[in-house]
């Protein structure tokens, strides 16, 4: 590699893309690049589940010619990872779990297909907590991931293997799923930018389910431009997902120099109680500062119930969750039990190796609450309440255009930290959760260093504003270079 | 039947829907194939995978609730009901569960008394088949076969308002006969498209509160059902006289020996833990699209019988049979349009000799190869006197085996009817003739021989012979000494 290209891991996509099309290197000096790198630097942060090196060099060399031939489309070339419960046709889907550990997926999720038809060059699948149940990416059969800032330390979850992998510049970009958080709190942990978008505005088809009503993919990368880049080929209807949405896809490329003059803020009164961390709350709305500098205004509001959407997600989320792990049962695929004696024995051995600890409380927490004299309190008691805190969101956006605020109340927690201390872990996604159970589009944005490392400013909108939350971010990243900063130990 | 006792059953139906592919996936829904061919990643419940409800499926279902006068609700919900079980792929079965496409309804059957009787529906909801797991051939494993796995069910709950096991097959039968009427499900019950539970419970007469019910499982046909509760009231029955209870439990129907066991144990009773599918939108349908497929359906069994009835004359019994099928109803009703013949006489040959050779070879109406016109033809030649009702038949048959039109066969084996006076009168003149003795008896006042006489002369003219012709030349004859 000669010596200009040796910095090719530090720049976003968009310049990537730049670059490639300017002939400045090839699709395959950045593949090379990056898989050395990956091997190399990255190997100590257990990012990875499974890499695609072999696979990704041919799909590269096809970028080459294409780009020879004018026939560049939105990423031709562009290297990404997927979050491996992304199912990718011929290699292992795993989940993070044993009982899917040597899992071929026989299809491409909807996500995978679409990226890949727009150029993107997969490198590969990235390390999360066991089925993404988990908030610190310690859950995973394969092994926790480590926080680039500091290697003692969590990266968050679920998708804390993707958010590793961009924090630590070993790739541009990778996608990851939120049903809790599980984007931007990560995001927010690593330094990175993390956008989970409205439900239904990205398809799920072949994203293995946790909570079904909750989980919607989306993307890590080092710049809100970034995402808006990615979000745009990912986004749009998918017949073979009934709730995705037919609403059209904006550009979103577009939409970030649009102008925050007269955007309204909602600070949430809530969200500046107890349990803030106080340099945090500092950076955050030091980071709101900027946004009125650009001519926003903010006005307070209030979310009422936001101390109930923990308790009302770990009702709703693990029932759905009870359901959606039943198919993993050592019948068709994934683990089975040696020589089960019969039946019962089959399932209960297969099930109870094949699963980790977080998962199973999860599908007996899941199957209590929607046991026979107990649904009525818990499940069908947390449906009503989620319904509260949606109307909560609701009447929020009859006053501003967004709200912003902390995406978590601490910056990166040290591994092995809460693990046995669920309840702790369960709060550390006290400010994202709320998105989800309202099925409202977030990002996290980085805002600043706390002790050292890095935190997160989060940015909701009412459903299908994403053009607002990417223009907000990119607006700031352009006058803040908190998304630059490139953790110590991987400048 | 026990006169103390009162039985109570309710039926709940399953009738597959008639679609070419799934409730959830784009796999054919096509019977008998190989195991697993028909099994898509969605029938599989691979990791990932979702269902998107097939439209006609919602159709169908709507179908059959304005067929029996139900409500269908603006807005139903699919519902996962959680078991594990190795055939039902995701661990859990999208049914509908509080919220069913369709509501209500009933439907007239004729009950013990002979009289109309009203049975109520509570519901109708939709849901996927499972799989089917094989024990056999396979040593100590088990085998599953998914290609069952999503087909589309329309599960159909009566209210428990049949009150012996022949109220419930009339109850079936006319479910039966409405399904296919709609042509949303093709009531075939060998291959299990058409198959009941049957919830049982018998109290003391009088008794307002309803005894512990059996559900007796997976009843497929129209005769076993029958034999089935009736097993069970007497079960019940005995069991209650001796002093026992029944338990609440489900049974299965044992056809070779007549006699229903229990199934499941009690400690396996499962709680579904019902949920809304969160992978599948509220079915939300509109007055309009209510309207559109109402526009859709045809003239139901009950109102082609009173049609039949009044625009045709025909017996009562006969106009049930004839209307029991839409196609037995159209083929009557093509062949006494186009025949001249009376309308009794073809509903009776229809139902008659038409249909019994339809069982005897195993064919239904649609496959018949007689067509509704030529039988018409037939019946046309037996009007005009060309060929005798009992020549017919051998007429009939020769058509059947595809000799061509009544008039080919007539023409072809001569069959044409005697109907020349003088020849009728010289062969009756030979028979009387030839028989002097019964001749001398009938004239002392023994009328009965008049059928020996017309049986001669019947097998002199090889049945052809017209019978009133002959009947009159007899009488006249043997009455003049």
């Amino acid at each position: 590699m000669s010596q200009e290209h040796d910095a090719l891991h530090t720049r976003t996509l968009c310049e990537l893309r730049q670059g490639l099309a300017d002939g400045e290197f090839s699709a395959t000096e950045l593949t090379e690049a990056l898989l050395a790198r990956i091997a190399g630097a990255g190997e100590v942060l257990n990012a990875f589940i499974t890499m695609t090196g072999e696979q990704a060099l041919a799909t590269a060399a096809d970028a080459d010619k294409a780009i020879a031939n004018g026939d560049m489309k939105p990423l031709t070339g562009l290297p990404l990872v997927h979050k491996d419960l992304f199912c990718t046709r011929d290699v292992l889907t795993t989940c993070g779990s044993h009982i899917l550990d040597a899992f071929v997926s026989p299809y491409d999720a909807a996500v995978v297909e679409r990226l890949g038809a727009a150029g993107a060059v997969m490198l590969g699948k990235t390390n999360m907590d066991e089925f993404a149940m988990g908030s610190s990416t310690e859950t995973s059969y394969f092994g926790a991931v480590k926080n680039p800032w500091d290697l003692s330390l969590s990266p968050g979850g679920s998708s804390g293997g993707s958010a590793a992998a961009v924090a630590a510049r070993l790739v541009p970009a990778a996608t990851g799923t939120d049903t809790g958080g599980s984007i931007r709190q990560p995001a927010a942990l690593t330094g990175t930018t993390g956008i989970k978008p409205t439900y239904g505005r990205v398809s799920r088809y072949g994203m293995v389910a946790f909570a079904s009503s909750l989980d919607q993919a989306g993307v890590i990368t080092r710049s809100a431009e970034d995402a808006a880049l990615l979000l745009g080929v990912m986004a749009g209807f998918d017949p073979r997902d009934s709730t995705s949405s037919e609403e059209p896809v904006p550009d979103y490329l577009a939409a970030l120099s649009r102008p925050l003059k007269g955007l309204r803020i909602g600070i949430v009164r809530e969200h500046f109680d107890e349990g803030l961390d106080a340099d945090n709350e500092d950076l955050v709305r030091a980071a709101i500062a900027v946004l009125e500098q650009q001519g926003a205004t903010t006005v307070e509001v209030s979310l009422p119930n936001l101390d109930l959407s923990v308790p009302t997600y770990y009702v709703v989320a693990p029932a759905e969750c009870s359901s959606n792990m039943s198919r993993f049962d050592g019948v068709r695929f994934g683990h089975r039990a040696d020589n089960p004696v019969d039946l019962m024995d089959l399932y209960c051995r297969t099930r109870s190796e094949g699963f980790g600890t977080e998962v199973k409380r999860r599908i007996m927490t899941g199957t209590y609450v929607l046991s026979a004299g107990y649904y009525d309190a818990y499940y069908l008691q947390a449906q009503k309440v989620r319904q509260l805190i949606s109307q909560d969101f609701k009447a929020a956006f009859e006053q501003v255009d967004v709200i912003a605020g902390p995406t978590t109340p601490t910056p990166a927690f040290a591994l092995g930290d809460k693990m046995d201390d669920p309840i702790t872990m369960y709060l550390n996604d006290i400010y994202t959760i709320g998105a989800n159970l309202a099925g409202l589009p977030g990002i996290s944005v980085p805002c600043g260093l706390v002790g050292g490392l890095p935190v997160g400013l989060q940015l909701v909108g009412p459903h299908f504003a994403e053009e607002t939350l990417l223009a907000c971010a990119h607006q700031y990243q352009q006058l803040t270079d908190w998304h630059r900063i490139v953790p110590g130990d991987f400048a | 039947m026990n006169t103390a006792w009162e039985v109570v059953i309710g039926l709940e139906i399953h009738a597959q829907l008639a679609t070419s592919s799934k409730i959830f996936s784009g796999a054919s829904t096509a019977y008998g194939s190989d195991p697993n061919t028909q099994a898509c990643l969605v029938d599989l419940g691979y990791p990932g995978v979702l269902p998107v409800l097939n439209a006609e499926v919602v159709r169908m279902a709507c179908k059959f609730g304005l067929a029996v006068n139900a409500t269908i609700p603006s807005r139903s919900v699919f519902a996962r009901k959680n078991y594990f079980y190795p055939d039902l792929p995701k661990g859990y079965q999208i049914s509908q569960y509080e919220l069913p496409i369709v509501v209500g309804g009933e439907l007239l059957i004729t009950g013990d008394d002979g009289q109309e009787k009203r049975i109520r529906i509570t519901r109708a909801h939709l849901e996927e088949d499972a799989g089917k797991s094989i024990h056999e051939g396979l040593g100590e494993y088990s085998g599953i076969d998914l290609n069952r796995a999503g087909t589309p069910l329309l599960e159909i709950v009566s209210e428990p308002d049949l009150g012996s096991a022949k109220e419930a097959v009339a109850y079936m039968r006319k479910i039966h006969s409405i399904v296919r009427y709609l042509e949303i499900c093709d009531g075939n019950m060998q291959e299990g498209s058409f198959r009941c539970d049957a919830n049982v419970s018998v109290r003391p007469r009088g008794q307002t509160e309803l005894g512990t019910r059996a559900e007796l499982k997976n009843l497929n046909s129209f005769r076993f059902i029958e034999k089935a509760i009736n097993y069970e009231i007497e079960r019940q029955i005995e069991l209650l006289e001796d002093g026992g209870e029944v338990r609440q439990e489900t049974r299965l129907y044992d056809s070779d020996r007549n006699e229903t066991r229990p199934m499941r144990s009690k400690e396996e009773a499962n709680d579904y833990r019902y949920f809304p599918d969160p992978d599948l939108l509220p079915v939300e349908l509109d007055a309009a699209f209510i309207a559109s497929v109402r526009d859709t359906l045809p003239e139901l069994p009950d109102a082609k019988r009173q049609r039949f009835l009044a625009d045709y004359g025909i017996k009562q019994d006969d106009a049930i049979i004839l209307t029991a099928s839409r196609q037995l109803a159209d083929y009557f009703e093509a062949a006494a349009t186009a025949s001249s013949a009376p309308v009794q006489t073809v509903a009776h040959w229809v139902i008659g000799d038409l249909s019994a050779a339809l069982n005897r070879d195993g064919i239904d109406i649609t496959g018949c190869a007689l067509s509704a016109l030529q039988l018409a033809g037939l019946l046309d030649r037996i009007d005009d006197n060309t060929i005798s009702g009992k020549i017919a038949k051998e007429v009939f048959e020769a058509m059947w085996s595809g000799e061509g039109s009544a008039d080919d066969v007539i023409e072809a084996r001569g069959l044409q009817q005697i109907t020349d006076s003088s020849a009728i009168d010289s062969i009756v003149d030979a028979v009387i003739a030839a028989n002097p003795g019964q001749v001398a008896e009938f004239r002392a006042g023994k009328d009965k021989l008049i059928g020996f006489f017309v049986g001669q002369v019947m097998k002199e003219t090889g049945g052809k012979a017209n019978p009133r012709q002959v009947n009159d030349a007899l009488k006249r004859k043997l009455a003049a000494p």
